[in-house]
């Protein structure tokens, strides 16, 4: 074991998915002999020459479409997009190329082993074009899996996954962690579970659950709920798809009550996606209306970022609201 | 001193424009209209048995293209699309490639694909979308594909080939194989983001990539001189750092020697390199266009003259590798065989049930494989209403 933040534990990730398989390459804006604008790829290139880690030119949708050919062939490309706010140009070559490969080819050619690595979130005065989480859109597209890891451990564990999955991920990091998160890490390799919910903290009262940064908020309204005698408890998504509705739906059946929080806007978030599937898995169990504690319906703010983020106070509200239904 | 700016820096005192018409791409002629070769051309070399076999492949894709189109006005396919005119194109380059070389086209190349074997029931069972397509059954005709021959399949999106050839290639080249890729795509196409995105990735990383533009004059009802104002697509290789070559498309030697030349090129120097093929649509976009709305028949009849087959046949012809009388019978024969792989086609089963959920992942996710059992039930509910499933639901 190590002490490792975020980032740390992603690159070392990478340093023994590129030591073990030398299909493995990492390219992006800014990845090479910089490391990347968060250092995520530092030293790597060093370590694995030009070939196997380099910049690219400015284009996401190149970005994409180049390691779309290169998991084609038979390479794991794990491609950064700098921003997730800046993955849009990519988004044919991601929805229409990279999901579909494998379904419309009858299985002739597929794309897996590819990993679309992307920071997301707020917290870091990032405005509107810094902060976005646009999970919602890709969960839209079968063919896709998204990982979000909420801490160093769950890191590593699930982009070595993604990287040895045969289905291509966007694995979503939460930038706001990627130096705040420490913790202990194993040095060897070792994989996570995809498409696995983890419950991280046994409850009676009700079901509180998130992914990814929100996790640390979410902590924060639980201890917050249990001074004022509410069990709660706490589930990490991990994995938006495919997602865990089995895992979800047993705790609320024990609980009768859903909390979901998700830094992304409301309307049309995947929140909304995993009420409709609870409320139908667990209706005659539900206490009370599933509660969804979300981003406004606005671009990410700056000056008013704290008044806009789902944060630890308006999940104490909704955990409130929903024991006291 | 450093060159921060990468761009050559020649200093004048004067302002002035480069000219936006300063370069102009030749075009590669080798092979005349009666099958004679122009004055300071040579014919590639070709043996006889490659020869005929492009020859044989171009009357192939006419004669399907033909049928094809005829079953698609009956109503016995959805749709097709043929490739009238263009033949040489794209059998000519294909012809100049490796088996191994991977081809990454874009709708209208069946030419190459015909001449890499891709077999008539497999055209078939593709266009008809039956169980035996490898497709199972999930494009509209045309989409075809083959990782046994390295034909990568068609996605009807324009221009997200592009890219994807780029690393394709840049992986082909870090395996260390002696292959390339061939990217087809269309003048249209060419004003994708990916195209940009495309070429200069692969001059960026060194991938060797022969980006074929089939210059066609067409994109569905926009001419080329509403599609872009520069000359041709080649001009804009040189934009990028590539080296490009444009040649008559309806000219099947100048095809084959230009890709050939190109293929060695890209290999030996791990470079990308651009072709401009010059050709003329002659058919509709597709059968569901109807070129009487944006074009005349005087025109069209212009360019019927221009026969690619025509003109490749009329040199086999003075070479003396053709017998006139036994090509036509072939080509008889050749029809019989289309129309009997068709009817065979046609009767073959849809896809079973199984195949709406297969290969959107490797394997079903658990939401999938409940989604597919709750459709069963609700078929078997109500069988007359889906024919196709109800039948084999086991």
């Amino acid at each position: 074991m190590a002490k490792m933040n975020m980032l740390q534990a992603i690159n070392n990730a990478l340093d023994l998915a590129m030591a073990k398989d030398d299909g493995v390459v990492c390219f992006g804006e800014d990845v090479g002999h910089f490391g990347g604008v968060f250092r995520a790829t530092s030293k790597l290139q060093e370590k694995y020459g030009k070939a196997r880690c380099f910049n690219t030119p400015l284009t996401e949708q190149g970005i994409a479409g180049f390691a779309n050919g290169m998991a084609a062939q038979g390479m794991k490309p794990v491609a950064e997009i700098q921003f997730a706010d800046y993955i849009f140009p990519a988004f044919d070559q991601i929805v229409n190329e990279t999901a579909k490969f494998r379904y419309r080819s009858g299985n002739e050619f597929n794309v897996g082993g590819l990993v679309f690595r992307t920071p997301y979130g707020g917290g870091i005065a990032g405005g509107h074009y810094h902060s976005q989480s646009p999970e919602a859109y890709f969960a839209h597209t079968p063919g896709l899996k998204i990982v979000v890891p909420r801490d160093p451990y769950q890191a590593k564990g699930l982009l070595l996954a993604s990287i040895a999955c045969p289905d291509p991920v966007i694995f979503f990091e939460p930038k706001k962690l990627y130096r705040a998160s420490v913790g202990e890490v194993p040095e060897e390799y070792y994989e996570l579970p995809i498409g696995k919910a983890e419950v991280l903290q046994q409850g009676k009262d009700v079901t509180v659950l998130a992914w990814g940064a929100q996790m640390e908020i979410v902590q924060k309204a639980v201890e917050m709920a249990a001074e004022q005698g509410v069990s709660c408890e706490v589930i990490d998504l991990r994995s938006i798809l495919p997602w865990d509705a089995d895992t979800v739906a047993a705790s609320v059946k024990k609980t009768g009550r859903l909390v979901i929080n998700h830094e992304a806007p409301l309307t049309g978030g995947f929140a909304g996606e995993i009420a409709a599937t609870i409320q139908k898995m667990c209706f005659l169990h539900l206490e009370s209306p599933i509660e969804r504690v979300c981003g406004l319906d606005t671009p990410y703010p700056l000056a008013l970022e704290k008044e806009y983020v789902a944060d630890h106070l308006k999940t104490f509200e909704a955990i409130m609201r929903s024991v006291n239904f | 001193m450093t060159n921060p700016n990468n761009a050559t820096i020649t200093t004048v005192h004067r302002a002035e424009f480069t000219a936006s018409d300063a370069l102009k791409i030749p075009t590669l002629r080798i092979l005349q209209d009666d099958g004679s070769l122009y004055d300071g051309a040579t014919a590639p070399e070709l043996d006889k048995d490659t020869a005929l076999k492009m020859y044989d492949t171009m009357v192939f894709i006419r004669v399907l293209d033909e049928r094809m189109l005829a079953a698609q006005r009956q109503g016995r396919i959805s749709f097709y699309m043929q490739c009238l005119g263009e033949e040489a194109t794209t059998v000519g380059s294909a012809a100049a490639l490796s088996d191994q070389d991977m081809i990454m086209a874009q709708y209208r190349e069946q030419g190459a694909l015909r001449y890499r074997g891709f077999t008539l029931e497999q055209f078939m069972n593709q266009l008809f979308s039956n169980e035996k397509d490898l497709g199972k059954g999930r494009q509209m005709p045309v989409h075809y594909g083959s990782n046994a021959i390295n034909y990568m399949t068609i996605s009807s999106p324009l221009g997200t080939q592009i890219p994807q050839a780029s690393g394709y290639a840049y992986a082909q080249k870090l395996r260390g194989l002696d292959a390339l890729t061939l990217c087809y795509f269309g003048e249209g196409a060419a004003s994708e983001g990916d195209f940009h995105a495309g070429l200069n990735m692969a001059a960026v990383h060194k991938a060797p990539v022969l980006f074929f533009c089939r210059n066609n004059g067409y994109a569905i009802s926009t001419p080329a001189n509403e599609q872009f104002v520069g000359d041709g697509i080649a001009c804009r290789a040189v934009g990028y750092g590539m080296k490009a070559i444009r040649v008559d498309g309806a000219d099947i030697l100048a095809v084959y020697q230009a890709t050939k030349m190109a293929r060695d090129y890209a290999l030996k120097h791990n470079e990308p390199v651009l072709l401009e093929s010059m050709a003329y649509r002659l058919g509709a976009h597709s059968s569901s266009d109807d070129p009487s709305g944006y074009r005349s028949k005087e025109e069209e009849a212009l360019w019927r003259k221009n026969d690619p087959i025509a003109r490749f046949k009329a040199w086999l012809l003075k070479q003396g590798w053709l017998d006139e009388a036994a090509d036509n019978a072939k080509t008889e024969q050749l029809r019989a065989d289309i129309l009997d792989a068709l009817k065979v086609a046609e009767k073959v089963a849809k896809p079973g049930i199984e195949h709406l959920i297969s290969d959107v992942y490797a394997e079903p996710i658990p939401a999938l494989q409940q989604q597919l059992d709750e459709l069963k039930a609700h078929i078997r509910k109500y069988p007359d209403a889906y024919p196709i499933t109800a039948g084999r639901l086991d």
